[in-house]
């Protein structure tokens, strides 16, 4: 076990620039997801890690150690990769070892290794098959095994689930929790899957087109994005993200958006000079309330356009003035398509970004 | 129904018109000399292994066997073994001019023999391989090694990537990569690569006659060739002979299909 550190890391294939000065710090014992949308560079980044893939620049340091100079084999990692890459000449038992062989260990303590980590796996009967008799499960976990067997200082998973159907994947999921908790071991998990990704992350790594957007946990990834490309990213329905621009009326900051208006609370630090930037209110489906509370907020009229109905609840597109808002109606509540509610947008809820940052707000937020 | 009928007629054409002159021979072979001067030709020999005894002991058969057998399983470990690493590089490393290299090699293997027999003679002589069952190895191996290389790398680039990648980071060399994973599952192309090189050199007749003027050196196709007198043609020896060399192939072919067959490498990904 030990810790990652990745220092300005720039990637480049011919004129294409894949990663773009990624400096990341990861501790050890610490389960650290790379998430984005495909293309983001996220497992050229698990790569270079690896050693798979040399960085165009930057350092990679494992446990303190420069690892540049290093091939994928004395880096001491180990990898599951998407499509699990079982040696297919090979038994259950015989892919467990191999590493283990290659680094010249003992019969017995790779004996040893194998009944520990089947064990830990619920592998135990299929170590005398080849991975073509296995099913899909078996073969992530024999995948798995591999890696755990090796005790490297550093797990490398490279969306070692986006194979499995859903239930297999959510039970996986668990598993895959559950080992991290009682090995404790420093891994990095790409995905481009935010429920892996919040399920399963102590941080979250967000990424989009080569850059880092954000480095949080997964709790703070959703309450306090840092960009509009997180806020819209985390989160299902995706967080309403409004263009518009900020206008001053008597003492309080407004936000305008096409027709709607809506007052805003008192804000932490200063703003840009120029109020002509880009200017982002976001506020998450979940959080538009159709009942008033006392908590402090604004309300606005507006119109169903369209009913999703879930099962467990609803989710109402609506049109407000020449907006359109996505709202998740609570458990119990009905909603027809046509009807006019009245929304409340909670002070607290609501996300402001200015030039793709966000701007806090005075007032302490209870949930951050 | 009807395309079925006439599919089956074809293939019975296409099998019975390739398969006529084996079973003409099988069946000369097993004649007497009486049964072979017979006029008009008996169908059903009596069974007789004279030809058999004949060609092996006093024309020395087993001669040219032993040393076909030498050339041909050299020249297919040698094809092999040159051109195993050089498929594998060529389908997987970084190389510049990849594409170049494979069409050169392409072009080599479409060579007229006729066209090399000159310059093969003179490297021979230079460096005493004429006259020497080695020397047969040069024009064979430069011969079989073009398709042996396409056959090996175009599999070898079908394997996926992450199985190397698996092995690296595993602790494998590019190598023990080679070695360990990717040879064990390119098994059917090797094979497949394996038993075309060994029936070409086996089946060689130009350059064998070329480089090898002693006959107990000659390899089969030419010393069946000599069984021929001056004035005599010793049709049931000849028969016999060309059977005894072509079950071999007839054995290695039908080992090998099982190979191919068993695909070795589902269950590698997905699927």
């Amino acid at each position: 076990m030990a810790d990652l550190e990745l220092l300005s890391i720039s990637k480049t294939f011919g004129h294409v620039t894949v990663l773009k000065d990624i400096t990341l710090r990861v501790c050890d014992g610490e389960f650290t997801i790379l998430l984005g949308p495909s293309g983001c560079g996220k497992s050229t980044l698990l790569r270079i890690i690896a050693g798979l893939e040399p960085q165009t620049q930057g350092a990679v340091r494992i446990g303190g150690d420069h690892v540049d100079h290093l091939s994928p084999r004395d880096r001491d990692i180990a990898m599951v990769f998407q499509h699990y890459a079982l040696y297919p000449h090979f038994t259950v038992r015989e892919n467990l070892a191999f590493g283990l062989k290659m680094r010249k260990e003992r019969p017995h303590i790779i004996d040893g290794r194998i009944r520990e980590a089947a064990q830990l796996l619920g592998i135990e009967d299929l170590l005398d098959r080849r991975p073509k008799d296995l099913s899909g499960g078996q073969r992530q976990r024999v995948a798995m095994g591999r890696a755990i067997v090796r005790q490297p200082k550093l797990f490398l998973f490279d969306e070692p689930l986006s194979n499995l159907d859903a239930r297999l994947r959510a039970s996986m999921r668990v598993e895959l929790k559950k080992l991290h908790q009682r090995l404790r071991a420093t891994m990095i998990y790409v995905t481009h899957d935010q429920v892996e990704a919040m399920t399963l992350g102590d941080t979250i790594v967000v990424m989009d087109r080569g850059r880092v957007r954000q480095v949080d946990s997964p709790s703070r990834i959703y309450s306090r994005p840092a960009d509009p490309f997180v806020a819209g990213f985390i989160g299902s329905p995706g967080m309403n993200l409004l263009e518009g621009s900020l206008e001053r009326q008597a003492n309080a900051w407004c936000f305008r958006s096409g027709s709607l208006s809506l007052p805003l609370p008192p804000l932490s630090g200063t703003l840009p000079d120029s109020l002509a930037s880009r200017t982002i209110l976001g506020i998450r489906p979940e959080d538009i309330l159709l009942r008033a509370t006392d908590s402090r907020g604004t309300s606005v009229k507006a119109h169903v356009d369209v009913v999703e109905d879930l099962g467990a609840d609803q989710v109402l597109h609506l049109n407000v003035g020449d907006r359109h808002l996505v709202v998740r109606a609570p458990q119990g509540e009905r909603h027809g398509q046509g009807a006019t509610l009245t929304l409340h947008l909670p002070y607290k809820s609501l996300h402001l970004f200015i030039d793709d940052r966000r701007l806090n707000w005075a007032e302490p937020d209870e949930r951050a | 129904m009807t395309r079925r009928i006439l599919l089956g007629v074809g293939i019975l054409l296409t099998v019975g018109l390739s398969l006529f002159p084996f079973l003409w021979f099988v069946v000369t072979s097993l004649k007497t000399q009486k049964e072979v001067e017979a006029i008009p030709p008996t169908w059903w020999p009596s069974g007789s292994l004279d030809f058999y005894q004949s060609a092996l002991v006093d024309h020395h058969l087993t001669d040219y066997i032993l040393n076909s057998v030498l050339v041909a399983g050299s020249t297919t470990l040698l094809a092999l073994g040159i051109g195993i690493p050089a498929a594998y590089a060529l389908a997987r490393l970084r190389l510049p001019g990849k594409v170049w290299i494979l069409g050169a090699l392409l072009s080599i293997s479409m060579f007229p023999q006729l066209a090399i027999a000159g310059p093969v003679w003179q490297i021979l002589e230079r460096i005493g391989g004429l006259n020497t069952r080695w020397g047969l190895l040069l024009p064979y191996v430069t011969l079989t090694l073009p398709l042996a290389i396409w056959i090996l790398a175009s599999f070898f680039k079908e394997l996926p990537a992450e199985l190397e990648e698996a092995a690296r980071v595993d602790g494998c060399g590019p190598w023990q990569t080679m070695i360990r994973v990717m040879v064990p599952l390119a098994a059917p192309a090797i094979f497949t690569a394996a038993i075309l090189t060994f029936i070409y050199a086996w089946n060689e007749f130009f350059f064998a006659l070329l480089i090898l003027t002693q006959p107990e050196r000659q390899t089969l196709p030419v010393g069946i060739a000599l069984f021929q007198g001056e004035f005599t043609m010793p049709w049931g020896e000849l028969a016999a002979a060309s059977v005894i060399a072509t079950l071999p192939l007839v054995i290695l072919v039908v080992l090998f299909q099982r190979w191919i067959v068993s695909g070795l490498s589902a269950g590698a990904v997905k699927g």
